[in-house]
């Protein structure tokens, strides 16, 4: 019988296929194998004949959204900067999606950087994306040289080696928190929906981190950054960081050193996670990425309870909604206000 | 050459008389901070105690930044008014204590030399090299991310090295490849290898596989044109997400830029590394970008280290160590690349 993944790669290559084949998208945005085990490569597909590279697996831990932007101008008929929009709909774009990465999609919509209209979105409800750090951690250095996938096990397997283990213990830590699995946004569905999840705390993580006391907070914090090397894969594989010059690599005026001093790399990722307010899904794909193994996402993670605690509002749960940054509501708190009650408490 | 017999007591004893004399750093295998102000990140300072831990294949770090570190001070200077010496560009004393760096595997090492070919006109550089001696390991086990043997090296190389140390069945035997070698073999009394013990690791390193090294040459050949035209570039380029974390984890991406910091009225003109991947790279004072779009890029890193390297100093930019196949996020693995390029028509 074949796993749930193997069903949902299969549907994934035939709707694929039929959208290309009629029409009715220029690409499809996907996952094709990868060269090691426990990885994957995100792939746009633009021919019916290239839809057998489609797969699906627990490992697609990247969010596709964030080449949903480039790969919509990719499609469209070439043109010069301050050439007109040519008229007539402009070519569609398909791309296969979870619940959080649907949510970037929603809000890339928002922004309006993304058209509603233009994508097909195939919606893969999730059930958690397994992190290749958290097995290769449970292997202690011995070399991982194939993961065969089951719906609830992995097998392991090294050149002297072969273990099972239970594949929720190694899911990442943003989707075993996560409470919206299943994709918001879903034009072709894939396989069968996946319910909400009741989690009881998911927030529990910054919840452990926010009980330290202010000493507490900044030795985790310059620890855990300690190692950063700049690299900016974070920012890089994040579907919200779309300016065309981010801050940091601004040179006139250049407002971040360039070495590794710990001013400067902690600026960097306290301003990144900041222009995430309001806007992050917890895709988790900036703390998989990072080379170093950084946490960062406990950053963005703070302030989604942040957003969550003052305005009642998930991001990319509506396409329709105003951004919580963005409008302003009459009874929105104000504890800022040095005369209102409540500001002032959480000083020092 | 001369070989000594090592037992693992014998090297931790070692490890702990340089060090009385010595920097002496050795690989971090877990995510830690650097330990002390002069580590280079990956790197911890040995100063009694701890035993050496290799993993198998590449250290966590490469030893890039003994040479070029991240940043290097050039010149330091002050802006304060009615200082007598503001503006005036002055070079920062720097230590000229040895560094010893142990725990170096082969292609780290043979990075050295080949980073050397750019760089033998750098002062800065050559200094860093003048004073750190590498203390290496060969290889008995290898990752399936290493090839080493196809870039011209070898897990059993011990070229670059100062002082190579091999596995036998009962410790190590080292070879003293250089002055800096004998320098650090000073004084201590160890028995020569047995002969037995030599003929063994050359007869490992005959049948360690170069052979598939001639198979890439062909690329050297290659005209520039068609590779620089073939269409699998699209397809990366559009996969990359431009992120740097390839080329600052590489061995062999060598690129810098130069910048000052001023704070508080005291100045350092410093270089860090810059990576080929970020737009700023390649920016022009004018606005211009000739590497303006995110495939030019991802095909420079490649180009330059397959073919613009080659062409200029004559080896690859590559010592096949894997740790860009290990970390890339987007899973982009430059053995493929370098089969797609070989395929290229």
């Amino acid at each position: 019988m074949p796993t749930i993944n193997e069903t949902v790669s299969e549907e994934i290559r035939a709707q694929a296929r039929k959208l290309l084949e009629d029409g009715t998208v220029a690409a499809v945005i996907g996952y094709g194998s990868g060269s090691l085990p426990m990885t994957v490569k995100p792939l746009v597909v633009r021919s019916p004949e290239d839809c057998r590279k489609l797969i699906w697996n627990t490992f697609c831990v990247l969010n596709l959204a964030n080449y949903l932007p480039a790969t919509l101008k990719s499609v469209e008929p070439p043109r010069g900067p301050r050439d007109p929009k040519p008229e007539g709909p402009l070519p569609k774009v398909a791309i296969c999606a979870t619940g959080c990465w649907s949510r970037s999609i929603v809000v890339q919509i928002q922004e309006h950087q993304v058209a509603r209209d233009r994508v097909v979105v195939l919606g893969v409800g999730s059930r958690g994306m397994v992190s290749r750090r958290k097995v290769e951690a449970l292997f202690g250095g011995r070399e991982i040289l194939a993961v065969e996938e089951g719906d609830h096990d992995l097998i392991i397997q090294g050149a002297d080696f072969s273990e099972t283990i239970n594949r929720w213990d190694v899911v990442r830590d943003n989707c075993q928190t996560c409470t919206h699995p299943d994709p918001v946004l879903v034009d072709v569905r894939i396989g069968e929906p996946v319910s909400e999840r009741k989690n009881p705390n998911p927030f529990i993580q910054v919840d452990a981190l926010e009980q330290k006391s202010g000493d507490g907070r900044w030795a985790w914090f310059t620890e855990e950054f300690a190692t950063c090397i700049r690299c900016y894969a974070c920012r890089n594989a994040c579907p919200l960081c779309y300016c065309p010059t981010c801050f940091v690599d601004d040179a006139k005026p250049q407002w971040v050193g360039k070495s590794l001093d710990a001013v400067d790399t902690g600026l960097f990722h306290i301003l990144r996670a900041y222009h995430c307010a309001g806007r992050c899904t917890d895709c988790g794909t900036c703390e998989t990425v990072c080379p170093k193994g950084i946490n960062m996402r406990m950053l963005t993670k703070k302030l989604n309870k942040d957003v969550l605690n003052l305005y009642g509002i998930e991001a990319g749960m509506q396409p329709d909604a105003p951004l919580p940054l963005t409008t302003y509501a009459m009874d929105d708190p104000q504890q800022f206000m040095a005369n209102e009650p409540g500001s002032g408490k959480e000083g020092k | 050459m001369k070989v000594f017999k090592v037992s693992s007591v014998e090297l931790d004893a070692m490890m702990q008389e340089w060090s009385k004399v010595h920097r002496v750093y050795a690989p971090v295998l877990a995510k830690q901070p650097a330990t002390s102000s002069d580590c280079a990140p990956g790197w911890r300072r040995v100063d009694g105690g701890s035993a050496l831990t290799l993993s198998t294949g590449p250290t966590p770090a490469s030893v890039k930044s003994f040479f070029f570190p991240q940043p290097e001070t050039l010149l330091t200077y002050t802006l304060e008014n009615n200082h007598p010496d503001k503006g005036l560009m002055r070079e920062p004393a720097k230590s000229k204590k040895m560094q010893v760096v142990v725990g170096v595997r082969p292609c780290d090492a043979r990075s050295v030399l080949l980073n050397n070919l750019p760089y033998q006109e750098d002062p800065f550089f050559q200094a860093n090299r003048q004073r750190t001696a590498l203390v290496g390991f060969t290889c008995e086990q290898t990752l399936s991310t290493c090839f080493c043997s196809q870039m011209g090296g070898s897990p059993f190389g011990s070229e670059g090295l100062d002082l190579a140390f091999s596995r036998t069945q009962d410790g190590f035997i080292v070879e003293v490849g250089t002055a800096k070698g004998e320098v650090l073999m000073a004084g201590l009394d160890l028995a020569p290898a047995e002969e037995s013990e030599i003929s063994a690791l050359a007869s490992r390193r005959s049948t360690g596989g170069k052979a598939d090294a001639t198979e890439l040459d062909t690329l050297k050949g290659s005209e520039l044109g068609r590779l620089y035209d073939a269409p699998m570039w699209k397809s990366l380029g559009e996969s990359c997400i431009n992120c740097g974390a390839c080329t600052f984890i590489c061995p062999t991406c060598y690129c810098f830029d130069i910048q000052d910091e001023v704070v508080r009225g005291q100045g350092r003109r410093i270089r860090y590394w810059d990576s080929c991947m970020f737009p700023l790279y390649s920016l022009h004072t004018s606005g211009h970008n000739p590497r303006g779009q995110k495939v030019q890029r991802t095909r420079n890193r490649f180009l330059h280290k397959l073919k613009y390297f080659p062409d200029r100093f004559g080896p690859f930019s590559c010592v096949g160590c894997g740790r860009c196949v290990q970390d890339c996020p987007v899973n982009i693995d430059i053995r493929e690349v370098m089969s797609d390029l070989l395929a290229v028509e």
